[in-house]
């Protein structure tokens, strides 16, 4: 790749972020009166105010259902998750404390629900749960095809789904939960360590592992026919 | 800077640690390396896959069901 084309991947990325960041609240000004009525609807939430909390739930459900789908892997597990997460939201609301974002808060339960989710079916899948990762160990890549030009437009919808939903589970629970996170929903490493009681340097190194072993995963998949000219 | 390195940068790379002189050294290594190109490039395209915001919509009935749900909730709350 040209240098030249490899600052424009690096801006677009940084872009996107900046797109995702602001597509969370709008635009700038608005975003404060968004965070404004944030904290007034929880306010209002902990008063026990049933339509404030409902706001609340409609703003983040939508995330909290892909978050869960992409953890559990099935519709069923992935609504049972989504409902867990925003009746213990309502329960525990008094303890939330604002010094954390609303958001990082939920999620922090919606992981915890669906790694239960996991635990309790992990008697009869054979799907690893916990990390059998040593975070030191040395992740090497085995392919080298590159993929087939935009394998977005290869697939349909559902089938590219579950490609990247099978993908996915073909990972300890661990690394695909850091990586939902950080890359996915965009929490930053520290949220992200917070949330799943990691340190900065585990989020790291577990991240690493994710993304590279899902690649892997999905060169499968995507792999062009013809091998490396070099 | 060597393929093993370069590997060990790449995600250093995506979450804007590098510094300016890493960078560089990882930039002209990718730009030798067809090796190393094909796994940056897959890299960042496997984040980009996930990242599809069209993908996994939380279906009607679904959302439904969380609301019953949470009024009935509500209700006993209040009563
Ligand atoms: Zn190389």
């Amino acid at each position: 790749m040209h240098y030249t084309s490899m600052m424009a991947l690096e801006v677009n990325r940084l872009e996107k972020g900046t797109d995702r960041l602001t597509g969370k609240s709008m635009s700038a000004q608005p975003q404060k009166a968004t965070e404004r009525a944030e904290s007034e609807l929880i306010a209002e939430a902990k008063a026990g105010n049933g339509d404030a909390f409902e706001e609340l739930v409609n703003r983040y459900e939508r995330r909290i259902y892909r978050l869960a789908l992409r953890l559990v892997g099935n519709t069923q597990d992935a609504e049972d998750v989504l409902q867990e997460t925003f009746l213990k939201a309502f329960e525990h609301l008094p303890d939330f404390r604002e010094d954390s974002r609303f958001y990082t808060w939920i999620v922090r339960i919606a992981v915890n629900e669906g790694l239960m989710k996991l635990r309790k079916r992990k008697s009869d899948r054979s799907e690893p749960i916990e990390d059998a990762v040593d975070d030191q160990g040395q992740v090497m890549p085995r392919e080298f095809r590159d993929w087939k030009p935009n394998p977005e437009q290869l697939l349909s919808q559902e089938e590219m789904e579950r490609v990247l939903l099978d993908a996915a589970h073909k990972l300890p629970a661990s690394l695909r939960t850091v990586f939902m996170l950080r890359d996915v929903e965009e929490l930053s490493t520290g949220e992200t360590a917070e949330a799943l009681g990691l340190t900065p340097g585990a989020v790291k190194a577990r991240l690493f592992r994710a993304r590279f072993q899902l690649r892997e995963e999905l060169s499968k998949v995507f792999k062009s026919e013809k091998s490396l000219d070099l | 800077m060597t393929c093993k390195e370069a590997f060990q940068e790449i995600s250093k790379y995506l979450d804007g640690e590098l510094s300016e002189e890493l960078k560089r050294a990882l930039h002209e290594h990718v730009g030798r390396c067809a090796h190393c190109k094909v796994v940056f490039d897959t890299t960042v395209k496997t984040i980009e896959l996930y990242c599809d915001g069209k993908l996994f919509p939380m279906p009607e009935n679904i959302r439904n069901r969380l609301h019953d749900l949470l009024r009935r909730k509500f209700h006993e709350r209040a009563v």
